[in-house]
């Protein structure tokens, strides 16, 4: 099967390098809290930089530092910018 | 939004640990956390101030008071949050607050730096109240970065007022004080914008709205509670009915107290 249009989870993006957000597919609190703070479908997200361990990981959302856990981020997916996007 | 003085401070007193006058103009000041709601509300009242907890919350409740124009008001700083839909205390605390307090005013205060972000908590506050003022705080910041704000137009997207505050350097609190006694007074009548949801929730709204007024008694906005009812939100619901009881049993003693007059 050929992918097109790609869909990976946040936790997987690269250092530095930024994607579109498809959808969350986390529920309850944890949800509202991550629309509240603007991330929605759509959203350009920007990875910035990485915890010590590995985790967690702070990323440029609408101007703001956000940090989120792998754990969490792993829910959210999202896709490759196709060439001539916007940058974060 | 029709509470009688008494009852309203009554309501004040016992389920927000906050004493009001009856001629005491309420402000509530709400905003994202780190947007300097504190630091305007220190502006404001100076020293004239009180704090302590919520009631029944280890969160942090901080009141005062000043005069302008030889009016008094009182002003409550609440929590900083992103949002209204109540998860975290805070959350909670601000929402009842805006809702069943019924301040003559409420500032909704902004990071210029982020508008983005915090426009989101101003939206949800329209629904909930019209008197509302949006104040575009961290002006010096924005202009460090460049950011240029076009103030006119965002107050005509938003049908409410907005102020420009840079409140570190005390500048554009003259014109948040004018616009905070014209619309506590009556004289200034925001239309804030609301959101238009998609058919389906408009059209469940329509047929929920009817019923939603015949309990609210217009104190409360009937469009904001037919909502949190789509929503399924328990924790709001427990709210709503703590506070119609409060509502009856104050209303009670105060029939008690004309009887005994």
């Amino acid at each position: 099967m050929k992918n097109a249009e790609r869909i990976n989870s946040l936790s997987d993006l690269s250092l530095g390098s930024a994607c579109q957000i498809v959808s969350l597919e986390l529920s309850g609190l944890l949800r509202r809290r991550i629309l509240d703070l603007g991330i929605v479908p759509g959203t350009l997200i920007r990875s910035i930089r990485r915890g010590p361990s590995g985790d967690p990981t702070a990323y440029l959302v609408r101007g703001t530092l956000i940090a989120l856990r792998s754990e969490d981020a792993s829910q959210i997916l999202v896709k490759k910018l196709s060439n001539g996007e916007e940058c974060v | 939004m029709i509470l009688s003085a008494e009852k309203k401070s009554l309501l004040w007193q016992n389920y927000f640990g906050v004493p009001i006058r009856n001629d005491q103009l309420s402000i509530a000041l709400a905003g994202n956390p780190n947007v300097g709601k504190s630091t305007i509300f220190n502006a404001l009242t100076g020293l004239h101030q009180h704090t302590g907890n919520w009631p029944g919350k280890t969160v942090n409740n901080a009141h005062g008071s000043y005069q302008y124009q030889k009016k008094p008001f009182l002003i409550v700083d609440l929590p900083g949050t992103y949002s209204l839909l109540a998860h975290t205390v805070e959350e909670q605390i601000a929402r009842d607050f805006l809702c069943f307090a019924n301040p003559d005013v409420t500032v909704v205060v902004l990071d210029a730096t982020s508008l983005e972000r915090n426009l989101n908590l101003a939206l949800q506050v329209f629904e909930i109240t019209p008197k509302v003022i949006v104040c575009l705080n961290l002006m010096d910041e924005a202009k460090k970065k460049n950011l240029v704000i076009d103030v006119p137009s965002l107050e005509r997207e938003l049908g409410v007022p907005v102020v420009a505050t840079a409140a570190r350097q005390g500048k554009g609190l003259a014109e948040l004080r004018e616009k905070i006694l014209q619309v506590a007074t009556g004289l200034l009548q925001p239309t804030p914008r609301q959101i238009k949801y998609s058919s389906d929730v408009e059209s469940a709204l329509k047929e929920l709205l009817p019923l939603v007024e015949n309990i609210t008694n217009n104190s409360l906005s009937p469009r904001w509670i037919a909502l949190r009812l789509l929503d399924g939100d328990q924790n709001f619901l427990e709210s709503l009915s703590n506070y119609l009881d409060i509502d009856q049993v104050s209303f009670q003693d105060w029939e008690e107290s004309k009887c005994a007059q």
